[in-house]
């Protein structure tokens, strides 16, 4: 591949900040949950499927999305728990198109329960949705040397709302990253190479390590 | 204490945020308003983050309502009531309530972008509102199951604000207006929680009578049933019959609480003259006592029936220790079951529990490990810090869920 050039438009790292809203809402069985899953907004969903990966940003295995979570550890039904769990985000390019996958998995399961499990009193699923606030982080790259070094600089909040925010919430379909690389920089390969990485399956630090691992070899491989 | 104090805990990156979010917010006048300057936990977190606001370059200031014995004895049973208790309310106490909040309005300097009232004493003070200003009101307490007599009066002056914040998503009420949900903190910075040397917790152990001959098990808090310490001593026993340890037991002396007194009487007699088990009733100013006690035991535990936030969990996890706790109130927001602690609801559970942890060194640091990172993420103060900033901001923008703060 010929070297790069230097971009025209440098990338800006911006970084979100999440404000958590209470819905009112709330399921004791998992006839309620599908009830609520039918009609929140999109951001309920995200804030579901999207913040515990902020929350548990060091661990590795992380615990599961909220809904996953609460089948498995509350209602204490393991299988749809786990299947829950499985759903491939990565998959996804919309929320509406993971509430449907969310709500075909549960009610297909529905279908072949006799009995509903009971939350404890005290253990009901509270809805809840994200304010995503928007911020610059004052880091910005022209050339792939740059976005190295600012990638080793910025916060967790900025890998977030370019790898989850930018992909899913925004409904822009890819991770910013990748699409700066390949449009601006002309560095298909690298931007194909970096929105194949798993980013649900990462910690935010691995997250972090991968894409500065892929940018390095990149950098090498122009210099040799 | 400055901002810069807690970057060794948070990292640059946070304290940035912070700062940005401050510039976004410059000459907004944000004024706090509560029921007492010192003693309390609202005045305790206030005192921290007035000034780290300030720092920001933020104008925010604090006021105190005043009320006589019969306004404070009112609200008093006003705040048992609104977390289930039981209590009486005639319509004269309405008038006392109306008539300080009346006083009170003649006083007090609420002139400002954002008024910020904390818990139910000055929510009255909404009714003369200025327009242009916002107003939100800080629940700090457990409303998820309260007296009616005492919520209806109250929500009806709930419903004239801006928003409403709670602790915890059990916490709140089915409001008209937008609930928020902030947690509270702890502050690495306090005796509470400050790192201690190796030396300092020996000595400080010494001072207790607590010999280290053995792995320490340890529950911090008042005592009270819903803290269920007798229960704690039946969970202890049935672990030491294969683990040879030691139980202490550390709350408030409860020399002014009849209730306290009885529980402490009770936790006496379960305790017996088992020299494994202590039994400290300790001042309230007590804070390094209890930084030495939980960092030099093995396992913390927690086993409440009932709990409001319950920081404590907060607390031992910042010291890297494995917390078994009960699935109740805030603790599950603290613990995630298996991964950052235990989440059990029995004495038998407990024990089982206890028994692990105390056989398997490597999972009990791991667990303990992911506790620390959790609240470092998620339960410091600073974080509690840029959640307000984030909640002023969200007062002009109430239907946006993706507010760009670009330039």
């Amino acid at each position: 591949m010929a070297n790069a050039p230097d971009a025209q438009q440098p990338f800006r790292f911006l970084s979100s900040l999440n404000l958590t809203l209470l819905t009112n809402l709330r399921a004791r069985d998992l006839a309620e949950l599908v009830q609520h899953l039918h009609s929140v907004s999109g951001s309920v969903i995200y804030h579901h499927t999207h913040h515990f990966l902020v929350r548990h940003q060091y661990l590795s295995p992380e615990p599961p999305n909220d809904f996953a979570y609460w089948i498995s550890e509350v209602l204490q039904e393991d299988r749809l728990g786990e299947q829950v769990a499985a759903i491939d985000l990565m998959q996804f390019r919309t929320i509406r198109a993971l509430r449907e996958r969310l709500l075909a998995v549960i009610e297909t399961y529905l279908e072949g329960c006799r009995q509903l499990r009971v939350a404890p009193e005290g253990e009901e699923f509270h809805f809840q949705e994200s304010v995503s606030f928007v911020v610059p982080t004052g880091r910005e790259a022209s050339g792939l040397a740059q976005f190295l070094s600012c990638m080793e600089l910025i916060g967790f909040g900025s890998l977030a709302f370019h790898f989850f925010d930018a992909r899913l919430h925004l409904e822009r379909g890819h991770n910013d990253f990748s699409e700066w690389l390949d449009s601006t920089l002309g560095e298909r390969d690298l931007a194909r190479a970096i929105s194949q990485i798993d980013p649900y399956t990462h910690t935010m630090e691995g997250l972090r390590q991968e894409v500065m691992r892929l940018v390095r070899a990149r950098l090498e491989g122009r210099a040799s | 204490m400055s901002l810069r104090d807690y970057e060794e805990f948070v990292g640059s990156g946070t304290i940035y945020e912070l700062q940005l979010l401050g510039e976004r917010l410059a000459g907004k006048r944000i004024v706090n308003v509560n029921s007492t300057a010192v003693g309390g936990g609202v005045a305790e977190i206030l005192n921290r983050l007035v000034p780290l606001v300030g720092e920001l370059g933020v104008d925010m200031r604090w006021e105190v309502i005043k009320g006589g014995e019969e306004f404070f004895g009112l609200t008093k049973r006003m705040h048992n009531a609104l977390q289930g208790g039981s209590e009486v309310f005639t319509p004269h106490d309405w008038l006392v309530y109306e008539e300080t909040t009346r006083r009170n309005l003649e006083e007090l300097d609420l002139d400002a972008h954002v008024v910020f009232v904390h818990d139910p004493q000055p929510a009255g003070l909404v009714t003369s509102r200025r327009e242009g200003s916002r107003w939100v009101w800080r629940c700090h307490i457990d409303l998820s199951a309260p007296q009616q007599d005492a919520w209806r009066p109250l929500s009806e002056y709930v419903s004239r604000y801006d928003a409403a914040v709670f602790s915890a998503p059990q916490f709140s009420r089915g409001l008209e207006i937008p609930q928020v949900m902030i947690a509270p903190s702890i502050d690495p910075l306090s005796d509470k929680n400050r790192e201690l040397a190796p030396a300092e917790i020996d000595h400080l152990l010494e001072g207790l009578a607590i010999p280290r001959d053995k792995p320490i098990v340890t529950q911090v808090s008042r005592f009270d049933r819903l803290k269920d310490p007798v229960g704690v001593i039946a969970a202890f026993r049935l672990a030491r019959a294969y683990n040879d340890c030691r139980l202490v037991l550390a709350g408030g002396g409860a020399a002014d609480d009849p209730e306290g007194a009885e529980v402490v009487r009770a936790v006496r007699e379960a305790a017996g003259d088992d020299p494994d088990i202590h039994v400290l009733e300790l001042p309230p100013t007590a804070n390094l006592e209890i930084n030495a006690l939980q960092r030099a035991s093995t396992v913390i535990l927690q086993k409440s029936l009932k709990e409001g936030f319950g920081l404590t969990v907060s607390e031992a996890l910042w010291k890297a220790k494995p917390v078994i706790a009960g699935a109740v109130g805030g603790i599950p927001l603290q613990i995630t079951h298996r991964y950052s602690g235990i989440l059990t609801h029995t004495v038998e559970g407990t024990a089982f529990w206890l028994r692990q942890l105390l056989n398997a060194p490597d999972y009990a640091r791991h667990l303990g490990e992911n506790g620390r990172e959790h609240v470092r993420t998620n339960f410091l103060l600073t974080r509690h810090l840029r959640d307000y900033l984030l909640l002023f901001l969200f007062l002009d923008h109430p239907e946006e869920r993706i507010v760009y703060l670009d330039g």
